[in-house]
């Protein structure tokens, strides 16, 4: 359901779909991320993960704004050069020190292919390094990050570089202060480093992170975000609802992974944030107890969370918590005043309204552009933003206001 | 209503402080990492259900102190107890002197109140291989039970639970039930406005612990462990919203198939209804509750 494997061959060749890069030293905690984030497994259980010894591709798919892959690497990765005919080029590979294994070797020139750098950063990407702020001190893992971010710059120059500032709980951590000097230090080490590299223009944006809290899913949420080309219409597409609805605040959540994939443009509460990543799973494991469906042979039967799956939480401060599906695991989850909340019918209106708007950005974005490679090079373009002015818009027409939403109705 | 002793004990370090921070004092299972270990015997007085007051014995688990228990505190200890909670980790070294302890505590409660519901909690079995969970259960059940009955007459009620899932909502659910008073005839109660509603399923939670304390089931569900998972959920949400000053009221949730409503009940209790039949509309069973709020008031405060 979360996460599929898919035919290895097909993965590696659907090259238009964004990816997510997890790199960084060896246990600073990368698979432990994807199985919290992806796989809802509980934090304490990923003490028991062993490590991750190969490349691991997956494909997360689960709505149409939802499409990327996600590479996770072993701590001791380097990048393949390999000859077309199938040697071991030598050269770039090496200069990532000592740390290759006997296992990295032996893993032959067909694998081998597809891991230099243009087979790593030559799509739309977000690399993600991953340092474990624990473990002190990081001059080690800050010099790697240059490195990594000098090879996928020169391959690709849109290339998203995030660091997350992982495993700030426990005991060294026990205070904001701390982690807000943790990030302070290592933001201007990274920029002194960069510096040195002259690679000075290189942005990289930090994150506290931890998977014991809230603050893995928020950091995860801002990266996808990034990698989704829909993203200004579905703000905007959220801030025409919640005007005309008289909410407070909205999200459009993945039900699986929890990620919001957008929000409208008020400011995001941490508070409130998190009470809606509690809401969706409260709705989903309750559904998985009451809401299986069963066929003629009592076999369970399609997904818990379905057209009709909604939620209503009622808070004591006069809020509610409004959740409902409006896409394959995407739902909307809105917070309103109880007082605005009594014309439930005009607010399931327009939801259903941003229910059609969404289904005909997703039906839009999948057929434009055509040839992969003019898809290839479409998602580039939005991702960098600036150039974006300049290239014929294909949702020009919703961004103006698609004819679903002009049917919204305002409470009055 | 009286208060009712409760003694909590086991081996040092097996869990029984977490346990307690978890179900009474709003712990998220993480925060129990921090406490420290209870020196002594530390007494806290729990309000349940309104006026049920458990006084709750929370005996440190150090040998130095069983052997004041033994020996100097014994009758201040084991005198007029209702319920004993023994609590024994699974992954235990010394099995040998967790044996001798707790044939030591059942000889004193043995002498002293012979009459006290007996609890054993394997505790800590989220670090058994899940495959293995069930037989390992079983085999320490057979020890310990083997040992207890072969000198004593108690029934002893068993239960494997970890701090990182429902089982010990199960287990203390387990527990509860047998001090609420009137709770057969609260159950009769519910099941005739379970019938009246139309509903699958009527569940009733207290309110601070989201403990269950008594339900009515009329639609046959495969998952037994429902109710402590249930629990398990709200509690989890109930303390995300206190993050945010705000208290939880109460909820729906539903998708095609059924429809599940959550609300506050009496004083001190939740009700959970869950709906299958398309026809009946939440706001019938939202009626119906509110009218059945006042006399259910009468058996659970």
């Amino acid at each position: 359901m979360a996460l599929e494997y898919t035919d290895e061959q097909q993965m590696l060749t659907d090259l238009t779909k964004p990816r997510i890069l997890l790199m960084g030293p060896r246990r600073s905690g990368k698979t432990s991320i994807l199985r919290v984030v992806f796989q809802k497994m509980p934090p304490h259980e990923t003490l028991f993960l062993e490590s991750t010894h190969a490349v691991d591709i997956r494909l997360a798919n689960n709505n149409p704004f939802l499409q990327f892959q996600i590479w996770d690497f072993p701590g001791d990765f380097f990048f393949y050069r390999v000859s077309r005919n199938g040697g071991e080029g030598g050269g770039g590979g090496r200069e990532l020190g000592g740390s290759m294994t006997q296992e990295g070797e032996g893993e032959g020139p067909k694998e081998g292919e597809l891991l230099d750098e243009v087979g790593v950063f030559g799509v739309p990407a977000a690399l993600v390094f991953v340092l474990d702020a624990q473990d002190e001190p990081y001059h080690e893992a800050l010099t790697r990050l240059v490195d990594l971010v000098a090879r996928g710059q020169s391959v690709n120059p849109s290339l998203h570089v995030v660091v997350f500032i992982h495993k700030v709980d426990g005991d060294l951590f026990l205070s904001d202060e701390h982690k807000v000097d943790c990030q302070r230090d290592v933001q201007h080490r990274i920029a002194q480093e960069l510096r040195d590299a002259s690679l000075e223009h290189v942005e990289v944006s930090c994150f506290l992170t931890s998977i014991y809290d809230h603050s893995i899913f928020e950091a995860f949420s801002k990266i996808v975000q990034r990698l989704t080309h829909q993203l200004p219409v579905m703000e905007n597409l959220l801030n025409y609802l919640i005007s005309a609805c008289k909410m407070e605040k909205s999200f459009l959540f993945d039900v699986v992974s929890r990620l919001y994939l957008a929000t409208d443009s008020n400011p995001v509460d941490m508070q409130t944030y998190e009470m809606c990543v509690d809401m969706i799973d409260v709705v989903v494991d309750v559904s998985c107890i009451y809401g299986v469906k069963y066929d003629a042979e009592g076999e369970a039967q399609g997904p818990v969370y379905d057209s009709d799956s909604s939620s209503t939480i009622h808070l004591s401060n006069g809020m509610v918590l409004y959740l409902r599906e409006v896409d394959d695991y995407l739902a909307f989850v809105g917070l309103m005043r109880a007082e605005n909340f009594q014309k439930k019918g005009l607010i399931d209106f327009n939801i259903d309204c941003l229910k059609r708007s969404l289904g005909r950005l997703s039906s839009e974005g999948g057929s434009g552009g055509g040839g992969k490679g003019h898809v290839h090079e479409e998602k580039r373009n939005i991702m960098s933003g600036a150039s974006r002015k300049g290239t014929p818009d294909p949702y020009q027409r919703i961004r103006n206001g698609p004819a679903s939403m002009s049917d919204l109705l305002e409470i009055k | 209503m009286g208060k009712k002793k409760v003694l909590l004990m086991g081996k040092s370090g097996s869990g029984k402080t977490s346990m307690r921070s978890f179900i009474f004092a709003n712990y998220m299972a993480r925060d129990t990492m921090r406490l420290s270990p209870t020196l002594d015997v530390e007494h806290h007085h729990v309000r349940f259900l309104g006026n049920l007051v458990l006084n709750l014995w929370d005996c440190g688990g150090q040998d130095a102190f069983y052997e004041s228990y033994f020996d100097s505190q014994r009758d201040l200890i084991f005198r007029s107890v209702e319920v004993l909670i023994y609590v024994f980790d699974v992954e235990s070294a010394d099995t040998e002197k967790d044996l001798s302890h707790f044939m030591g505590v059942l000889e004193a409660i043995d002498q002293y109140s012979p009459d006290a519901k007996l609890f054993v909690l394997i505790h800590k079995m989220d670090l058994v291989a899940e495959e293995d969970r069930e037989s390992v259960f079983l085999d320490r059940q057979k020890m310990i039970l083997g040992l207890a009955t072969s000198r004593f007459n108690f029934t002893v009620t068993f239960f494997k639970t970890s701090i990182w899932d429902e089982t010990l909502y199960k287990a203390w659910s387990g527990i509860v039930y047998q001090l609420v008073p009137n709770v057969k005839a609260l159950e009769e109660q519910l099941n005739s406005l379970c019938e009246i509603c139309g509903a699958d399923e009527m569940v009733l939670f207290e309110r601070a612990t989201f403990l269950v304390i008594a339900h009515a089931t009329h639609a046959a569900h495969s998952d037994v462990h429902r109710f402590e998972k249930i629990s398990n959920i709200i509690k989890q949400f109930k303390l995300s919203c206190g993050k945010t000053q705000a208290q939880f009221h109460g909820m729906e949730v539903g998708n095609s198939a059924f429809t599940a409503y959550i609300d506050l009940f009496t004083s001190n209790t939740y009700i959970m209804v869950i709906l299958s039949d398309s026809r009946i509309h939440t706001s019938t069973t939202q009626i119906n509750v509110k009218a059945a709020r006042a006399a259910f008031e009468a058996f659970v405060p």
